[in-house]
């Protein structure tokens, strides 16, 4: 008994321990800027966190936030504050509705969503559609409109210019282009199929620093099928309101990167493998001659905090998912209907995408920890429901029967007989929830909540394994380590008398 | 004084009639035993008057108060029960098991061991037993551990369904004699099931014969055998007695 209490206790200050920082953090009022899933918007968005900071202000950067929805929403919800944009995005998918023509129009339609933008930044970043040199060269390839005589050719494209009002369905009707094999991959994973050879036709970010990196040839948009996308900052209303001196700094930029300087600027990042933050203060240095103080994180300093971020999201979820999911799954073998529902409530959970979770949760509780940890905790319910069900529905008759002919009650039967009986099923259970949990906590990096997803992110976008696997080995290694820990409390929890009857079986057959 | 008052008592499962309207009263002191075929409603009468299953019709009274899911609870404390495997809960040790409900009683912690070390030396099992788990028992013992958890807060009444039934038949002759000195010791009243008609004439004062769920004939073993209220009496007496009476015969 006194170690059952002991393992209680130990589990609850655990808990609590990873509970403080999140509440911790919520507190101070802080500036907080997004940038998208491209080493471009996360370099922008280093920079607006560094402007926002001169002015003595607090800022912290949501790095990374998966696509222009998440971002867009993230805005409209007061999530975030400002984050780097384009007006070709903005005129051709998020408000493509509005039917929008000039610059004013555009503006006005943003004030009615409580938004604002500045001037253009002084880069146009286009799509343009990329082939390798050597190959145009080839095949005599000059414009989009050759494609139409090459329908071999494999297309592959980022997942956002597959679906874009302004992507690959407009141009494949513009150009009436034959090709059958297209597919969506990630954008920065499209140079390698290209330079491996799995693919010959991608979409370009013109401002990319790849594009010289893999000797690619933009073929000329002749039918003047991509909009222009100027950069912009998109930033709140409500910011100019409260803290007009951070807009006054983010206008500063305004007319001040053109489109050389920012392919320099991405080569830095990803093809020198410098810290998005000190091509940023290096850029603010030389051209407003501001000095901003950054640090670059050590590997170590980064390590803990994604482990950190981690063991938040891993315990908070799972902590709960164990508190509802026991009692729930107690529920569903007593009531036999309303087990019913329950389990299949629980089954369709299970079968909705994880990402796609992830973004249902962004409208309800906006980005970062929260969501994710909601996120997460709906995913492991199903394995301990199922399991706490299943072991005490496998209890033998007779047993049920003796407990109920002693004349204990139904909360004591539940407590001194049913539940030791059904411990091992149940820990089975929390165990196989706590592993998909660790490994689904990777993709929360997507809506801004960190942990070990970062790095992967990161890596991935950079062409970097040693960063990707900074992430993957860690997460592993958490994986493992917390079914040990599960094991351990079974040893701790397991009734003595339990464990005679395996090895008893064990050595009988 | 009765005990136990059964009246017009009747359970059906689904469409399958278990338990026809049935009277049956049981005076205090007394060794019943329900016997019949597999099926005859004898476990369905049992498991009745310990409230496992609820009645379609009639009323079971257990010294003068009616059976009702409301007084189900307080009412079982004073039956034993013992089923034919035991029943023993595998995670407890036989100490935990026997004394289960009293420690849930909040009972006095010397009573509950003075108590134990009692029933312990009444069903002949070893103190340093007490502290096994049911895994590590044999057979035997589990049914005398069974016996123990049901005398544990001395009930009036002791059901009994096949508790020597998994045994083997050494072990089984040698617990009969146990129980029926145990029985005779403690003066309880006792309703055993059993399909042994033997076994059912060595324990019982008064046999209950049952059959697709009626009571066929109630009295001493020698009165169903001498005077069989039908034909089925004798047939369920010869059918189990002729094999015995061919070894008897081998054995001349």
């Amino acid at each position: 008994m006194t170690v059952k209490r002991m393992i209680a206790m130990l589990l609850l200050g655990f808990c609590a321990l990873l509970t403080y920082p999140v509440l911790s953090t919520e507190a101070p009022k802080r500036i907080t800027l997004g940038s998208k899933g491209f080493t471009e918007s996360v370099i922008l968005g280093e920079m607006l966190r560094q402007l926002a900071q001169q002015t003595g202000a607090e800022a912290q950067h949501q790095r990374q936030l998966g696509g222009t929805s998440v971002l867009w929403n993230a805005l409209l919800s007061g999530e975030i504050d400002a984050y780097p944009e384009y007006t070709g995005t903005l005129l051709q998918e998020i408000l493509v509705k509005e039917n929008l023509q000039t610059e004013a129009e555009l503006r006005q339609a943003l004030a009615k969503h409580g938004l604002r933008m500045t001037a253009p930044l002084g880069f146009n970043n286009t799509y343009a559609i990329g082939i390798k040199t050597e190959l145009a060269e080839q095949l005599k390839l000059r414009t989009i409109s050759d494609l139409k005589n090459h329908p071999e050719l494999v297309l592959g494209f980022g997942n956002e210019f597959m679906d874009r009002g302004d992507g690959w369905p407009g141009l494949q009707q513009r150009y009436q282009l034959p090709q059958q094999n297209v597919r969506g991959l990630d954008h920065d994973l499209a140079y390698r199929g290209i330079a491996s050879g799995s693919l010959q036709v991608t979409d370009l970010y013109s401002t990319d620093a790849e594009i010289a990196y893999y000797k690619l040839l933009a073929l000329e948009d002749d039918l003047n099928y991509f909009p222009v996308y100027n950069a912009v900052i998109l930033y709140r209303a409500d910011l100019a309101q409260q803290s007009p001196e951070v807009v006054a700094m983010f206008n500063r930029l305004v007319g001040r990167i053109d489109a050389p300087t920012m392919s320099r600027m991405n080569a830095q990042v990803k093809l020198n493998g410098e810290p998005e933050s000190a091509v940023a203060a290096g850029f603010l240095k030389r051209t407003l001659n501001l000095e901003v103080g950054y640090r670059v994180k050590t590997a170590w300093q980064r390590f803990w905090q994604h482990t950190g971020e981690h063991l938040v999201l891993v315990g908070i979820s799972l902590s709960a998912a164990i508190l509802l999911a026991i009692p729930l799954g107690i529920l569903a073998a007593r009531r036999e209907r309303l087990g019913h529902i329950v389990l299949g409530a629980a089954s369709i959970l299970q079968t909705i995408p994880s990402l796609a979770l992830f973004v249902f949760m962004i409208p309800i509780l906006g980005i970062g920890g929260p969501p994710a940890i909601v996120a997460l905790f709906l995913y492991s319910l199903l394995p301990i429901i199922r399991n706490t069900h299943a072991g005490l529905k496998d209890i033998p008759h007779a047993i049920v029967e003796s407990a109920q002919a002693l004349g204990l009650p139904s909360r004591a039967r539940l407590r001194i007989v049913e539940l030791p009986l059904a411990t091992r099923a149940i820990l089975a259970g929390i165990k196989t929830s706590a592993v998909i949990n660790v490994g689904t906590a990777t993709l929360a990096a997507l809506i801004g909540a960190g942990g070990y997803g970062q790095p992967i992110l990161t890596g991935i976008r950079l062409d970097n394994t040693s960063l990707i696997l900074q992430g993957a080995i860690p997460a592993a290694a958490l994986a493992l380590l917390v079914q040990g820990l599960f094991e351990l409390i079974e040893r701790g929890l397991l009734p003595r008398g339990l464990r005679i009857q395996t090895s008893d079986v064990k050595s009988a057959s | 004084m009765r005990v136990l008052v059964i009246s017009q008592i009747s359970k059906r499962y689904g469409n399958a009639p278990a338990l026809a309207p049935t009277d049956l009263q049981v005076p205090g002191g007394e060794t019943l035993v329900l016997i019949g075929p597999s099926g005859c409603g004898k476990s369905t009468l049992l498991r009745l008057i310990t409230g496992l299953i609820q009645p379609d019709s009639g009323t079971i009274t257990f010294e003068g108060t009616e059976l009702s899911p409301d007084n189900i609870l307080q009412i079982r404390q004073r039956m034993g029960y013992v089923i034919q495997e035991g029943g023993l809960f595998p995670h407890l040790t036989v100490r935990d098991n026997v004394t289960v409900m009293a420690r849930y009683l909040r009972r006095d912690a010397i009573w509950i061991d003075s108590r134990l070390t009692e029933l312990a030396q009444l069903v002949r099992l070893p103190q340093e037993m007490m502290n096994r788990f049911p895994a590590e028992l044999s057979g035997g013992q589990r049914q005398r551990v069974s016996l123990m958890r049901a005398l544990m807060l001395d009930p009036d009444l002791l059901l009994l369904d096949e508790p020597l039934g998994a045994l083997d038949p050494m072990i089984r002759y040698e617990l009969q004699q146990e129980l029926k000195t145990i029985f005779a010791q403690l003066g309880k009243t006792v309703v055993m099931v059993t399909h042994d008609i033997a076994e059912a004439a060595f324990f019982g004062q008064n046999l209950v014969l049952m059959r697709d769920g009626h009571i066929v004939q109630t009295g001493p073993f020698k009165e169903l055998a001498q005077t069989p209220a039908e034909p089925f009496v004798e047939q369920f007496i010869t059918a189990q007695r002729e094999p015995m009476a061919q070894l008897v015969e081998a054995l001349k």
